[in-house]
């Protein structure tokens, strides 16, 4: 097996994998339990382990048989997953259709230590469109290190929404490689509620003109939790917008990481690119750190990034204390209105509510 | 009734108010003017209990009640309502929730019953419409993107629908236009009654003249250096403050 | 780009650099190459006591085990370490007074704008001038002497006043700290010392003006201020160099360390020869700098306009230990041509409601890439402390590179830490309005350039603010667009 990236390495300098490697990982036994599947009402694709399980997938026209595929990525993890033969989705929507919406689910559950390499790739041929859901639950310790690779052709349009609840005893590491033709867009959520540790890494290369990323995320941590949130966004052709919103809240001893490089090329011109990360520490002992990050080659360029680190602002709330609400209510307030903003980019009402309701039940466990 | 007597505060180690003593009957809406620097903001933010105000000396009594110990949202709910300088910007929380929040939690110590977002919008859009609001308002988020006439009349419309006993109107007006001005002083007017009283806190004489008060203070480094009729603010416009800070 | 900017800027490209004459002046240089030989040799020079010697050998010893960090943005061919001359000094002896001083130097130092002559000085700024490796003239020093304020060549400080140096050398850049700052250790020959007795406003600016004459020649110098409690200082270091087609080495120290209430405030305006428009020659300038605000509500603030150098590698940093202290770093780093620049600064918040603002605005233009790299870190018992980070570039032409890597780090809740950073390129509607309103392109381009940095530049010692605009004027020409 390719090594496990160390600290050493400066993307891996916040994540620290140690606790990863001391596990010995078996193969994935056969599942047993059954996932509660969201009531959605989309065709989905269950997989109990890392294996497809047909009976419980509903099958979905643009499905392909799984077949092993070379990685383009560079990503460590995705080295990883390439020496193993997981499964995974394999989609290709024809040009010109709209596929709707696809659930995809991933349940896994043991009682030793096991790991998964699952390996998606997604298609967009030109014009196509699809909604992809992606749900990873779990109980037990295991470790799921995912990788997609994804290409939006020309004028497609990939929605990709993930909700991350492992077990908190698992490890998540998913690599995303997304090639993003001209027209095209690419528009990535995802939200970190479980694992120990998890780390979402996405290279996404822009290739045509108006070709457009949406890198976002949600992370909302407790206990020991590490989350880590790190992109690429490779601008390689004019007049390419990117945008990204990646928010934290931090509780316990919980730390979240965010790492975000916009690469600029030469030939890039008028390149917008939009970053802001903000994170929340709701208590003393929670850490974020942060690593914007630009790198710009072509002169006529809008760049901007911000990040900011704190508690709640104490001016916020003395003015909803002095129109009468409770300081706990006027906390709670604040933070609701901060992930509110978080689930803004999410333009997909059905997911968009999904994530709503598991930030209710996040929040009345805090 | 609102009565302050002998309040002395500080910032840090810096002493801002040295004794400041103020009684402003039910019914009555007293205006303070003083220069910048006096402690006007400091006495707003002292009265509503903001953090880093330390009271070293004195009380201050509303309807016989000592609120110097009482938490922010305990002084809201006993009828007392700030008006902000600079309203802050709250991203994420609408205006509709922020107000109907806020008024079910003063409605509740109250022992009132909360009200349902039926009755609550009727109430809202009531207010809204009085104070020539667009409708829109009630949906942004609190003051994120307002303009600053915009955020006073924000302050307004919260003030209409929480209804206080007191007004502490902090230099609403600075910054405004003349059109904002008199929605502020409506503001206030529609409120008068023998049961109001507002504290009008403003470093330029015009926002009297459409708030007209019942008596006028200069406060100035940190005391209460003079007190008369509504003409004295007239007369401090045409002398300015000089000569004052002395005494 | 339009045509005519590009114009101008090739035009502007071709200026030569104002500073590149050579003294021709009797020197004694040590042979090259560096050895535990050299170190003692230097040592010897010096006079210096046997402590000193072992602390340089330790370094030396220590840089021996170390690799050149590559973690920065810059390229270059290897160094060859042995293949430098490690010390090199005017021939004559260390004058006493600016009567003895050789005339030959005098009149580089007239050149240069910095007269040595106390009558014809720049009133109220005292000058310590070091050429290559040594001193050569350090004025007002009867008039600080009054004060109390200590300010002199370091190697006579460790004669002088070995007490205050062997207490705080190396006390907040240890000897080991990098590679350059071991090499600097193990060979530094000369830079100033400045010591503010406890309650004591240094009553004039001090400066110390650098220059790299001999070739071949790398120069170390180490520059160490202490403030005692309440005292304060604010010094400035200029830098040039003659132009010579082989890269020189220049890898300084400079140490700060503030007591209680102290303040001191470090402003450079560095213009090492940058090389020629094809990136030969230059001076390669790998410099650790650091403050320790170790005393309650002290204050560091450093000030940069880095315009000269082939390479700039420097962070500039504080070490916020006291409660309530402040750190501030203001950095205008312009580069042109083939110029590589990777600067910035850490920020370490230890104490309580210690804060730190850091503005810093990158201009590249030509061939050259500028990187902003930046640390802020927040330990758990910084409660309160804040940070405010605003980190602007401006791309002129569409063949250089402006990078922006900070690192943000928050291990305290009650702390707040807010950064932005923007890059863009010089808006068109600005340049059109300037141009219709009368002003050549390169004028606007000027202007515009100098509203960006203006927020560093105002932090400047008014003497030294208009020479700064004056020279990024100077630095953008031939690259404007």
């Amino acid at each position: 097996m390719n090594a496990l990236p160390t600290r050493k390495l400066e993307a891996w300098r916040y994540t620290d994998l140690r606790p990863l490697s001391a596990i010995s990982f078996g193969t994935p036994p056969v599942a047993a339990t059954a996932p509660d599947l969201p009531d959605l009402p989309f065709p989905r694709l269950v997989f109990l382990n890392g294996a497809l399980n047909s009976a419980l997938s509903t099958g979905f026209t643009h499905a392909k048989p799984f077949a092993p595929f070379a990685v383009r990525g560079t990503q460590p993890m995705a080295l990883i997953n390439a020496e193993h033969a997981g499964e995974g989705i394999n989609i290709e929507i024809p040009a010109g259709q709209d596929a709707g919406e696809l659930l995809l689910v991933s349940q896994a559950s043991g009682t030793a230590p096991f790991a998964f390499h699952p390996r998606h790739r997604v298609k967009l041929g030109q014009g196509a469109k699809l909604t992809l859901i992606e749900l990873d639950k779990g109980e037990g310790t295991y470790w799921q290190n995912a990788m997609f690779e994804v290409e939006v052709g020309q004028g497609a349009k990939f929605q990709h929404f993930r909700l991350q609840q492992e077990s908190t005893d698992a490890f998540n590491t998913t690599s995303i490689h997304a090639d993003i033709a001209g027209d095209a867009a690419y528009e990535h959520f995802s939200l970190t509620l479980g694992s120990k540790i998890s780390r979402t890494e996405i290279e996404a290369n822009l290739l045509g003109q108006n070709a457009l990323a949406h890198l976002n995320a949600a992370q909302l941590l407790g206990g020991t939790q590490h989350g880590d949130f790190t992109t690429i966004i490779r601008h390689k052709a004019p007049n390419c917008p990117s945008r990204q919103t990646v928010k934290s809240v931090l509780a316990g001893r919980a730390r979240g990481v965010f790492q975000g490089k916009i690469e600029v090329d030469q030939i890039a011109q008028k390149t917008d690119g939009y970053q802001m990360s903000q994170a929340l520490l709701l208590s003393p002992d929670a850490e974020m750190d942060i690593k914007p990050e630009l790198q710009i080659f072509a002169d006529d360029v809008k760049c901007s990034h911000g990040a900011t680190i704190g508690a709640l602002d104490e001016e916020q709330v003395f003015y909803l204390r002095s129109r009468g609400i409770p300081e706990a209510d006027a906390r709670q307030i604040l933070i609701r209105a901060f992930l509110e903003e978080a689930l803004e980019p999410v333009t997909h009402d059905a997911s968009k509510a999904l994530f709503e309701e598991v930030l209710e039940s996040w929040w009345g466990r805090q | 009734m609102l009565e302050i007597k002998n309040l002395h505060a500080r910032i840090g180690d810096a002493e801002i108010l040295k004794g400041v003593t103020l009684t402003i009957p039910d019914g009555e809406i007293h205006a303070i003017m003083g220069p910048n620097g006096a402690g006007k903001s400091t006495l707003s933010y002292v009265l509503s209990g903001r953090d880093g105000y330390e009271v070293t000396e004195g009380e201050v009594l509303f309807n016989g009640e000592n609120i110097l110990e009482m938490e922010p949202e305990d002084r809201a709910a006993a009828g007392m309502f700030l008006a902000f300088q600079y309203p802050v910007e709250l991203p994420g929380v609408g205006n509709a929730n922020f107000l109907r929040t806020s008024l079910n939690a003063i409605r509740r110590k109250r022992g009132e019953e909360e009200l349902d977002a039926v009755a609550f919008l009727k109430l809202a859009r009531g207010a809204v419409k009085q104070l020539a609001m667009k409708e829109d308002f009630l949906k942004r988020n609190v003051n994120v993107g307002f303009s600053g006439g915009e955020k006073k009349r924000n302050e307004m419309l919260q003030m209409a629908i929480l209804k206080p006993h007191l007004a502490i109107l902090d230099e609403t007006d600075s910054g405004l236009d003349i059109d904002a001005l008199k929605i502020v002083a409506e503001g206030v007017n529609t409120l008068r009654d023998e049961k109001f009283s507002a504290l009008v806190i403003t470093h330029y004489q015009r926002l009297l003249d459409y708030i007209v008060p019942d008596m006028v203070h200069v406060l100035a480094g940190g005391k209460i250096v003079r007190s008369g009729p509504a003409s004295l603010a007239q007369e401090l416009e045409a002398s300015g403050y000089a000569g004052l800070e002395a005494a | 780009m339009s045509m005519t900017t590009e114009a101008t800027i090739n035009e502007l490209a071709a200026q030569k650099y104002k500073y590149g004459f050579t003294t021709d002046i009797e020197m004694e240089e040590f042979p090259k190459g560096l050895s535990t030989d050299i170190v003692r040799l230097i040592s010897a020079k010096k006079g210096e006591p046997e402590w000193l010697l072992e602390w340089r050998l330790k370094a030396y010893a220590a840089w021996l085990k170390m690799e050149e960090p590559e973690w920065a943005r810059i390229h270059h061919p290897p160094i060859d370490y042995d293949a430098l001359y490690y010390y090199a000094a005017p021939a004559k002896a260390m004058p006493k007074s600016l009567d003895e001083v050789d005339p030959e130097l005098l009149k580089t130092y007239e050149k240069l704008g910095i007269p040595l002559n106390e009558r014809a000085a720049l009133a109220g700024v005292a000058v310590d001038a070091v050429f290559d490796s040594v001193s050569v003239a350090t004025t007002f020093r009867e008039t600080l002497g009054k004060a109390g304020v200590i300010f002199c060549p370091i190697s006579e400080a460790v004669r002088e006043h070995p007490e205050l140096v062997r207490k705080y050398l190396g006390s907040v850049v240890p000897a080991g700290d990098n590679y350059f700052a071991a090499l600097n250790s193990a060979v530094f020959s000369d830079g100033s010392f400045v010591f503010i007795p406890k309650g004591v406003r240094c009553p004039m600016e001090l400066s110390t003006y650098f220059r790299i004459n001999a070739r071949n020649t790398g120069q170390f110098e180490r520059t160490l201020i202490i403030a005692e409690e309440g005292a304060s200082v604010s010094y400035l270091e200029g830098c040039t160099a003659p132009m010579r087609d082989e890269n020189q080495l220049h890898a300084a120290v400079v140490e700060l360390v503030a007591l209680d209430e102290a303040k001191i405030k470090y402003s450079t305006v560095q213009n090492w020869y940058p090389g020629d428009a094809d990136g030969k020659g230059g001076i390669y300038n790998f410099v650790t700098k650091r403050g320790a605000c170790r005393g309650r509500n002290s204050k560091i603030s450093w000030t940069q306009v880095e315009t000269g150098s082939a390479i700039t590698w420097k962070y500039p940093s504080c070490i916020l230990q006291g409660e309530g202290s402040v750190g501030e770093f203001y950095s205008v780093a312009l580069t042109n041509n083939r110029q590589q620049a990777d600067t910035g600064t850490k920020m370490i918040h230890i104490g309580k409601n210690t804060s730190s603002t850091i503005i810093s605005k990158g201009i590249s233009a030509g061939h050259s890439n500028n990187t902003y790299r930046g640390l802020v870190k927040i330990m758990p018992g910084a409660s309160g402390a804040r940070n405010f980070t605003q980190c602007d570039s401006l791309l002129i032409g569409d063949q250089c590179g402006a990078h922006t890597v900070p690192y943000i780090e928050n291990r305290n809740a009650s702390a707040k830490v807010e950064h932005e950073a923007t890059t863009s390129k010089i808006a068109e509607d600005q340049l059109f309005y300037c141009r219709s309103r009368g002003l050549s392109e390169e004028d606007a381009v000027g202007l515009i350039v100098n509203g960006f940095c203006k927020d560093v530049l105002k932090e400047l010692p008014m003497e030294f603010a208009v020479e700064a605009q004056k020279l990024l004027a100077v630095s953008l020409e031939g690259s404007v667009g």
